[in-house]
């Protein structure tokens, strides 16, 4: 474990708890969200969806609704279908195998929120209206809403073309594997399953698209995590060059995965405005959010470990169930699968691994990325190892102190092939613990016990595998610029949508070019070199990799024109504050502006042979495939026997993001993933009944948690560099990953006293009290 | 639908715009008034991020027709930021406890916070904390706006001792010292 110090001497901005600076607009009311753009003579979408699970569109009347005053247009599948172009994406190309992706319904619908026809109109009420106006007839049929059904013989098929909703990994043969799980000592077999969840951004989907005849080009105000992702999608749904489009890039109002990919709305407001003539602008109300704007989670995951009687573990096999819904955002059948199989042994070491899959189809809303898609990984080991402990007798804590990796294992390899080079996963565990004190929880435990009250306490420890370093999300360019006034502007291709980019970059380059923070802004948006936008945990490494690697190379153009200007060799000068000067003579001193002045206005004052300008560039790539990131998350809780209501006490968070560029925004995601773990956890469900009718239709039925349901977080860094440039490790995710395990193993503690447990996500009052009615009758 | 012609108060200046009988205040306020800092994220009256002041009470602007508010003060977040663009105590606190990061929900936490600060000047971490649970946030946990708000009730307690002679809880005295001409 390491403290590490500001990288180089002139350093004062990275590690700082540098107050945000795109807060002052967001606190006065002066964000711009998709919603907040106005052009003129702009019209509004709204969409006409299924409300029916499944059936064939029999026929369609749209005319009453073209004929209500301020009506511009109303379009089906069958007008607006065939003049869309492919909608795969960018980052995960053409999808071989997947259902037919259209931006609208074709002669049949295939889940509640599935989108029949859309009108264009005067205003939002309008369109509404005009929705109501639409004569559709739709014959049901059979439907399938659960995994359960969707899998059995006969049953109903989601996708017609594909011929099957059911996609098989089996496990590949493997002879040790199969002696480790026949010879053990202990061998144990749980499920565990997380229920279909989804984002919540506050802010939905939205867009504002116009096609400008004037300039002969798309312009497009999106909500996205990806500009360049918008910027290549509208490309080729209109058919026309990327650089026929431009995107603005805004504030955005949370993601969290959901706005990685573009979706058939998005597709189809698109097409609308290039067919209508004007700008066009839809935003989804709460209700298309929660049930046509991609479901998340979903996962079952079905774990056998094999334990020797030390309780060293010596195998593990993991079947994962994954419901996928009907559309999967990016297209394809996408799971988690391959990640979770490459993560599921996380912190610890199990030498060998098997690993199956089905992924499932049903009439409901599609799977998309949500903060940690593989998360189930974590979630489903953690709760194993706290079933192993309670199996065999004894503590969990012991039981993972026996097997995590330590410094002494690295660099360590994983089953999978993949090796850890930099993880402190023993560091955070211990941290954690001693920030809570366990043995004194424990004794109060015990002496709740006594009174009757059942307290409980669960750990979690994950690593994250932050920014991909292959393909489309392997690299990520940065300009910065000194423009001809002095002051510093860098372009990315990234989309923050709400965390924190404006700051912690120009933190990096402040420091890296020497600069003044307040001289530096960053640019987002289409007009940027070409980055995959935000995902995967990504920003930090490879942004910020890409925006020091720049500003790095700027500064050296700098201190050349200033060694010039000043007479003085370049290791005697000093480059901060916006300023050159001479170490140990401040008055000889040249400002950015006077080197600019001097970079373009004045090429005769440059050292011959030095071209004119003050601009860098850098594409960057880290160095390793993932960047490793590591957690560890521990939670107390009391559990009411009576009521079943789980009450969290105190919640801890350690863990090793590398050198931290602003730990006030380091523990900011780290909150929100938790409390988005903890409503996974305990409290939301995207429910659907029998017959695929989506049950959570407004924020009375999805429940996301409020300030009374996540408690202090408690923090704790361990700062390890990593190997990559500037030592940056991406923890995003983390907060998400490891919390729901923690806040289950602790109320499963609680229940140990009954020899009950919950498995099933959400743990409601309600099965925690069928949990311990089976346990006790 | 028809239109007609209402006379609004908004951040202490008189708008006269046209409506239609259903026409949300939400959606008058950000499309008529351009105020497009009250925003809407749930249109069902639980997130809280359209809350507004209407005669100094917070109000979910996604519930209250326009016509509703026909001779009341409405107050939006515009109205809570001095007009010299520095920010209030409790924009400020939100900024200095981290108490935002998308900035979605934030109107509307900000709103919240200063009208129940004003009636409530020195409140107990659970009592915020409950108070808070009106509005939902998506982004931080709640931890950096619980700070935030303990602070701004912090710095507002200071704020009044210092302006001694006005009553406690008096919400235009609050909201004047707050500094945005709310409910004044």
């Amino acid at each position: 474990m390491t403290t590490v110090a500001p990288q180089g001497a002139a350093a004062r901005f990275v590690g700082q708890r540098v107050a945000r600076r795109e807060d002052p607009r967001l606190l006065a009311g002066r964000g711009r969200y998709a919603d907040d753009v106005n052009l003129p003579g702009q019209l509004h979408v709204a969409f006409l969806r299924s409300d029916v699970p499944a059936g064939r569109i029999r026929h369609i009347d749209t005319s009453a609704a073209r004929s209500l005053k301020g009506v511009h247009a109303v379009l089906t599948g069958a007008e607006l279908n065939p003049a869309s172009g492919p909608l795969w994406t960018t980052t995960m190309g053409p999808p071989a195998w997947g259902p037919p992706l259209r931006p609208l319904a074709g002669d049949d619908v295939r889940f509640v929120g599935d989108p029949i026809a859309l009108v264009v109109a005067s205003s939002r009420y309008v369109a509404e209206d005009a929705c109501e106006l639409i004569e559709v007839d739709i014959e049901p049929t059979p439907a399938v809403s659960d995994l359960d059904s969707a899998m059995a013989e006969g049953a109903p098929i989601v996708h017609p073309e594909l011929g099957t909703n059911l996609v098989e990994t089996p496990r590949a043969p493997d002879p040790e594997l199969d002696d480790a799980l026949a010879s053990a000592a202990h061998v144990v077999t749980r499920t565990f399953a997380m229920a279909r969840v989804t984002n919540v951004p506050m802010e939905g989907r939205g867009l504002v698209a116009w096609w400008d005849a004037y300039g002969e080009e798309l312009r497009v105000w999106p909500s996205t995590q990806s500009p360049h992702e918008i910027k290549a999608f509208a490309a080729r749904v209109l058919g026309i060059g990327e650089h026929r489009v431009r995107v603005e890039f805004g504030d955005v109002g949370g993601g969290f995965g959901q706005k990685m990919f573009p979706t058939r709305e998005e597709a189809a407001v698109l097409l609308a405005a290039k067919l209508v003539g004007r700008p066009v602008k839809w935003v989804e109300d709460r209700r298309e959010n929660l049930i046509a704007a991609n479901q998340a989670r979903h996962d079952i995951a079905t774990v056998t470990m094999a334990v020797d009687a030390e309780g060293h573990f010596l195998a593990a096999c993991v079947d994962l169930l994954e419901g996928v819904g009907s559309y999967p955002a990016g297209g394809g059948a996408q799971g988690g699968g391959a990640l979770v199989a490459m993560m599921f042994t996380g912190p610890y070491r199990i030498p060998r691994l098997g690993f199956s899959s089905r992924t499932v189809f049903t009439n409901t809303c599609g799977k998309a990325p949500f903060r940690g898609p593989w998360a189930v990984e974590t979630i489903a080991r953690e709760q194993m190892v706290d079933a192993v402990a309670r199996e065999i007798g004894m503590d969990p804590l012991e039981l993972r102190r026996r097997n995590v990796v330590r410094q002494a294992d690295l660099p360590y390899t994983l089953p999978s092939g993949m090796v850890y080079d930099v993880v402190t996963a023993e560091e955070t565990l211990e941290q954690a613990v001693a920030s809570l004190g366990w043995e004194d929880f424990r004794a109060e435990q015990a002496a709740a016990r006594a009174q009757g009250r059942h307290l409980g306490v669960g750990l979690s420890l994950s690593v994250e595998p932050s920014a991909v370093g292959m393909g489309a999300w392997g690299t990520e360019q940065a300009i910065v610029r000194i423009d001809v006034a002095g002051k510093v502007e860098v372009l990315l291709g990234s989309g923050s949508h709400g965390h924190s980019l404006e700051t912690t970059i120009p933190q990096v380059v402040a420091d890296h070019l020497g600069c003044a923070l307040d001289d530096v802004v960053l640019r987002q948006g289409g007009d940027t070199p070409y980055g995959p936008g935000t995902g995967g945990s990504r920003s930090a490494v490879i942004a910020g990799g890409a925006a020091q690697s720049a500003a790095t190379t700027l500064r050296e153009k700098v201190v050349a024109i200033a060694s010039h200007l000043l007479e003085a060799a370049p290791e005697d000068l000093e480059v901060a504050g916006s300023a050159v000067s001479v170490r140990g003579t401040p008055s000889a001193r040249v400002t950015f502006a006077e080197l600019a002045g001097a970079a373009y206005l004045n090429p005769d004052a440059l050292p011959a042979g030095l071209e004119p300008g003050l601009e860098a560039t850098s594409r960057f790539r880290p160095p390793s495939m993932f960047t490793w990131s590591n957690a560890c998350h521990l939670c107390a809780c009391e559990v009411d026997a009576a009521t079943g209501v789980v009450t969290l006490l105190r919640y801890v968070v350690s863990e090793d993001c590398g050198v931290m560029i602003n730990p006030m925004v380091v523990e900011g995601q780290i909150a929100g993933g938790v409390a988005q773990g903890i409503g996974g956890a305990l409290y939301e469900e995207m429910a659907y009944d029998a017959s695929g009718n989506p049950l959570a239709t407004t924020f009375l039925d999805y429940l996301v948690p409020t300030a009374a349901e996540v408690p202090v977080i408690e923090y704790g860094h361990v700062e390890t560099p990593s190997g990559s440039l500037g030592g940056y490790k991406g923890m995003g995710e983390g907060g998400a990953i490891a919390s729901p395990a923690a806040v289950a193993n602790a109320v499963n503690d609680a229940l140990a006293s009954f020899r009950a447990a919950v498995t099933q996500f959400p743990i409601t009052p309600e099965r925690v009290l069928e949990a311990i009615e089976r346990a006790t009758s | 639908m028809p239109e007609r012609t209402i006379e609004l108060t908004v951040n202490g200046e008189r708008r006269v715009v046209a409506v239609e009988d259903r026409t949300t205040l939400a959606d008058a306020l950000r499309e008529r008034c351009h105020l497009t800092g009250t925003h809407l994220a749930c249109e069902h009256g639980v997130c809280g991020a359209c809350t507004v002041l209407v005669d100094g009470a917070a109000v979910r602007s996604c519930l209250l027709f326009a016509v509703q508010a026909v001779g009341s003060e409405v107050t939006t977040v515009e109205g809570l930021t001095p007009p010299d663009g520095t920010l209030s105590p409790v924009q400020e606190a939100f900024r200095e406890a981290h108490g935002l990061q998308c900035g979605f929900c934030t109107p509307g936490f900000v709103v919240s916070v200063t009208a129940y600060l004003a009636e409530h000047p020195d409140p107990s971490d659970d009592e915020l904390r409950d108070a808070l649970t009106g509005n939902l946030c998506r982004c931080t946990g709640y931890q950096g706006i619980l700070r935030a708000a303990r602070l701004a009730a912090e710095r507002l307690r200071e704020v009044r001792g210092a302006a001694a002679g006005q009553p406690a809880g008096d919400l235009a005295a609050t909201a004047g010292a707050v500094g945005g001409g709310a409910g004044s």
